[in-house]
């Protein structure tokens, strides 16, 4: 098997028993994004920035210590895709904004520290909606990536270039952020897996804010135990962000491996009644259904449950995001850093401002940041903004209910499988309701994943199963992956990706392209 | 702009209107690091050389807060006799300026972390009791400084620096509820609100408050009513940045206002700009222009819940209030009220105080203070305390004056030279020569000399006419170039010639 295709946990022991150096590893991935990366017209466009240079020194690094018989770290020497809204002080992060285009931080936000010093070795930056909205990666500057299952559909968004360099073997691991399904919606719609942690669980230093009350940053893998170990290195607590829990992490690693097991027995599934039916794919349905049936072959309980506000929290969502974000974007305003036009000394910087702002922002950064102006202007903030927070306790509370009566909830992850790249750019509301299953969980904070849950019949796409734990019980994400992961393998004969067709670079590499679909 | 010439007088506006007031001051923290971010907050320091991502704004940087400013707070409510909230967050005031790098200001809204609090001021003997609205933590801005204009302003300049130095100071912004006090009074009152303010906050040791460095800075607001009408339309005069400022302001607003409606004109609600030179207020911004600020609750920080034992504990250390410390002083000094009125005007309390502690009494710490000192740093336009003596070096003048080293006239010359940077007291003396010539020998010679030189006059003495040693003893400190100590001049005169 190429290196490409091992998992991260693969990788990592192999670089450590001196089977392979991280050199090599890191090189291998390197050729496979120079293989099918580009050119961004028509490649996958998984990376908006690859560095070359720095990423074999840092596995250098690796291999140095290891030869120096240093301890290794779990993940050590394995190669990772990183948003571009996460700051590298060595590499431009762009935001997918032509505001921020060249832009090189002074600093590296915690994640990216704690990645270095877990010696994980950074391949680049991925393409992303620009400052993280959207679900597509259309609304990128730099033009869209592009789904590995099908290089005319989305790869969702807005972390689309995460997930999609996990599908097209570039990367073995990739950050993601999830403001209301970045991670997730992404994970499913390229049959990846992505877990937004808990509110709070991985800190925000450095992650370049969409929706700040919203934003967490998490992990992207192909598997689950992949997903678990990387969690595990990026979290925990940081004095640097006043909303990071100052609490252990439970041992997802733990339960990913116990998940391994293949048993649920004793655990509660609830099946969120309102996150089903009309507006849904059938072959999203089908695969749905067919996963709560595992789960329940696995030994877990499955019982309805009732989120009677979650009907409420795309408008509520989208009233908070654009009003974080109206001010969170506000200091892009060319005085510091960034693109600056029409600074010919005869405009005065209020212009220069304007005159920035409206030619760097794109359509629905524009869009956003108008509705969260007028929500948050006198007289309607009450009406807006203020309303959007009490359906925020509502939708909270539905959950605190549910997770009376079950240790986690299901539903798909998103409405429908990957759609063809153009399709919804005229049509916002149809756009955003790909996040109608994702976002509640950032409303309330909780921890939530996506998993890889077989092919929808009609168009052989992937589709994600969502599991949805309280806050802070990111482990049982873990378990229930870890479980619906072994068993579809044992029916599937491999990952889901292992379906995948080859792409276009080294043609017949993906042994099973051509398997059809199962499920 | 209003023609200043058609003003009536104070006494004619207060005779037709009745003020009321606001104010808003802001504190500058003196603490180590900024509000949000470890950077220092030195005064004075290279621009843009005390900045960080957190500070700068840049993106993905995050705030949190200093526990510190957050102390000074708690400590500042509970002097100001106000409620502490239990339970209260920050909020992002948004608006743009190239001095703000986030394009929000972190603030607090309407959870500030003190509210409704007093504090008495005396004016003329009569106390008055100023009602505190509220008093709330924000960060401050960076500066701008605009070049190539005439006038250091924006218009005309051909470009702008910024300096983010400033940038995330901790302020505290302290608002008083709406004043009403006599109107021949109002403007007293305001400058002894803020004079009251600043020594607590000095007292409190949580700023150094000084308003020549912007430590401490006033806005006031003023409106003007008919006797028992509801309130009228007020102004805010910004940038009133001395204590005799914002008296003149104010006064200045009262009669501004009292022309503009005694014409039937309407008050604009707008802010002014008050002009130290011309002692006038001009028009700024209207409230139709005004930004809307879109506050909302800042989601990059957790509310702030000082506990109920953490709030006691600070209460603890609350020094004693400034009017009970100064009639505690008065009293030790034995000034009458007259006296520590002119020592509190002048902002000399501490000084004077530590000066009596370096071991000087109190009349002659009092006298350099108020007299030579402050002429001086009138004169070069500094604070007192940054005149160039510290208490010890007057404390030091006064033993060398009580020990017969100097006389007054001396004692002037040394505290002059040691405000001219010349050194120490003891280094003046000894590098002017002013030691004063006490010795038998040097003197006595002296006093032969002036004993010769005017035989009629020592005739006189030596009949019984005492009142004439003045003329011989002059003549001696003529002499010694005003260094011979005079008391004994006399006694060696008298030796000579016993009648
Ligand atoms: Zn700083």
């Amino acid at each position: 098997m190429t290196l490409t295709r091992k998992t991260a946990a693969e990788l990592a022991s192999s670089i450590k028993s001196g089977e392979v150096s991280a050199v090599e590893v890191t090189r291998a991935h390197l050729d496979r994004i120079a293989e099918v990366d580009g050119p961004a017209e028509s490649g996958v466009h998984a990376f908006l920035h690859v560095d070359t240079d720095s990423a074999l020194a840092a596995a250098a690094v690796v291999d140095q210590k290891r030869a120096d018989g240093d301890e290794l770290g779990p993940l050590a020497g394995v190669p990772l895709a990183l948003k571009d809204v996460i700051t590298t002080a060595d590499m431009p992060t762009t935001a997918g904004s032509k505001l921020l285009e060249g832009w090189r931080p002074p600093y590296d936000a915690t994640i990216t520290r704690r990645l270095r010093e877990a010696g994980i070795v950074i391949l680049g930056k991925t393409n992303l909606d620009e400052f993280a909205m959207g679900s597509s990666t259309e609304n990128s500057a730099f033009g869209p990536s592009r789904n590995p299952w099908d290089l005319t559909r989305i790869p969702g968004g807005s972390g689309g270039g995460s997930a999609a360099s996990l599908a097209a073997f570039e990367a073995p691991l990739a950050i993601g952020t999830d403001t209301g399904g970045s991670i997730r919606q992404p994970a499913a719609v390229t049959g990846t897996v992505g877990v937004k942690p808990t509110y709070g669980g991985v800190s925000r230093y450095g992650l370049i804010a969409c929706a700040s009350s919203l934003d967490q940053a998490g992990p992207c893998a192909r598997t689950v135990l992949d997903a678990a170990l990387l969690h595990s290195v990026i979290a925990g607590h940081d004095p640097n962000d006043s909303t990071s829990i100052d609490q252990p992490v439970p041992d997802i690693v733990a339960a990913a491996r116990k998940g391994a097991d293949g048993d649920l027995s004793g655990l509660r599934v609830g099946v969120v009644k309102e996150l089903g039916g009309e507006g849904y794919q059938a072959g999203v349905e089908a695969r749905f259904n067919d996963a709560v049936a595992l789960l329940s072959k696995l030994g877990a309980e499955v019982v309805e449950v009732s989120c009677p506000h979650f009907a409420y929290a795309l408008p509520a969502y989208y009233l908070i995001l654009p009003s974080e974000v109206s001010s969170n974007l506000a200091r892009f305003d060319a005085m510091r850093y960034g693109l600056r036009l029409g600074d010919d000394g005869t405009r005065s910087a209020e212009e220069v401002m304007s005159l920035t702002r409206g030619a760097g922002f794109g359509a629905e950064a524009k869009r956003r940041i108008m509705l969260g102006t007028y929500a948050l202007s006198s007289g309607y903030y009450d009406a807006y903004y203020g309303q959007a927070q009490k359906v925020r306790t509502l939708v909270a509370r539905d959950f605190d209910a549910a997770f009376a009566k079950a240790d986690v909830l299901v539903s798909p992850t998103t409405p429908t499988t990957a759609f063809p790249i153009g399709e919804k750019v005229d049509d916002p509301l149809a756009m955003y309701k790909n996040d109608l299953c994702t976002i509640p969980s950032n409303l309330a904070g909780n921890a939530s994943a996506s998993f890889p849950c077989g092919l929808a019949d009609e168009d052989g796409l992937p589709v994600g199963l969502h599991v949805m734990a309280p806050v802070l019980a990111d482990d049982r994400l873990y378990r229930v992956g870890a479980a619906v992961e072994q068993a579809y393998a044992a029916q599937w004969g491999g990952t889901l990706l292992e379906q995948a067709p080859a792409l276009d670079g080294r043609r017949g590499e993906s042994a099973t392209a051509d398997r059809g679909v199962v499920s | 702009m209003t023609v200043t010439t058609a003003l009536p007088t104070f006494d004619e506006a207060i005779a037709a209107f009745e003020p009321v007031m606001g104010m808003e001051v802001h504190v500058e923290l003196g603490t180590a690091t900024k509000m949000f971010c470890g950077c220092s907050t030195t005064f004075g320091a290279e621009p843009n050389s005390q900045v960080c991502p957190v500070c700068l704004g840049l993106p993905g940087s995050l705030p949190v807060v200093n526990r510190v400013a957050v102390e000074s707070a708690i400590r500042i409510g509970l002097a100001l006799n106000c409620s502490i909230a239990e339970w209260c967050r920050f909020a992002r005031k948004n608006y743009f300026y190239p001095d703000m790098p986030k394009n929000f200001q972190v603030s607090q809204y309407d959870e500030p972390i003190a509210f409704d609090g007093w504090m008495d001021v005396t004016v003329d003997a009569e106390t008055y009791r100023i009602g505190i609205e509220r008093a709330h933590m924000e960060e401050d801005t960076g500066k701008s400084l605009h070049v190539g204009g005439a006038t250091g302003r924006i218009h005309g300049a051909s470009h702008s620096l910024l300096d983010y130095n400033r940038s995330g100071i901790p302020l505290i912004e302290i608002v008083t509820k709406p004043i009403e006090v006599p109107p021949a009074v109002a403007p007293a009152v305001a400058r002894a609100y803020v004079t009251e303010l600043r020594e607590l906050i000095r007292a409190l040791g949580v700023s150094e408050a000084r308003m020549e460095l912007g430590q401490l800075r006033c806005d006031a607001n003023v409106s003007l009513r008919k006797a028992g009408d509801p309130y009228g339309t007020r102004t805010e005069t910004k940038n009133v940045n001395s204590l005799r400022s914002v008296e003149r302001a104010v006064t200045f607003e009262i009669r501004r206002q009292a022309a503009v409606l005694s014409d039937g004109g309407r008050i604009v609600q707008e802010t002014r700009h008050w002009h130290e030179d011309t002692g006038e207020t001009t028009s700024g911004r209207t409230k139709e222009e005004a930004e809307d600020y879109r506050y909302f609750p800042e989601p990059d920080l957790v509310p702030v819940a000082p506990s109920r034992e953490w709030v006691d504990e600070l209460r603890g250390t609350l020094p004693e209030p400034p009017a009970a410390r100064r009639a505690r002083l008065q009293a030790e000094w034995g000034f009458t009220d007259l006296e520590m009125r002119d020592v509190v005007n002048a902002g000399a309390v501490s000084l004077v105080s530590a000066t009596v502690e370096a071991g000087a009494p109190a009349g002659g710490a009092k006298k350099w203070w108020l007299g030579e000192i402050a002429r001086v740093a009138n004169e070069r336009g500094v604070a007192l305390e940054d005149a160039g003596i510290a208490p010890a070096d007057v404390a030091r003048v006064e033993e060398l004056i009580a020990a017969g080293a100097l006389n007054d006239k001396l004692a002037r010359q040394v505290v002059e030279g040691v405000l001219a940077g010349e050194g120490g007291p003891d280094v003046v003396v000894s590098a002017r020569g002013l030691q004063l010539v006490n010795d038998d020998a040097a003197l006595g010679t002296a006093v032969d000399e002036a004993i010769a030189a005017q035989p009629d006059v020592a005739d006189k003495i030596r009949g019984g006419n005492l009142g004439a040693v003045g003329a011989l003893i002059g003549a001696v400190m003529k002499a010694t170039r005003g260094q011979a100590d005079a008391k004994r001049a006399r006694e060696l005169i008298l030796e000579r010639l016993q009648p």
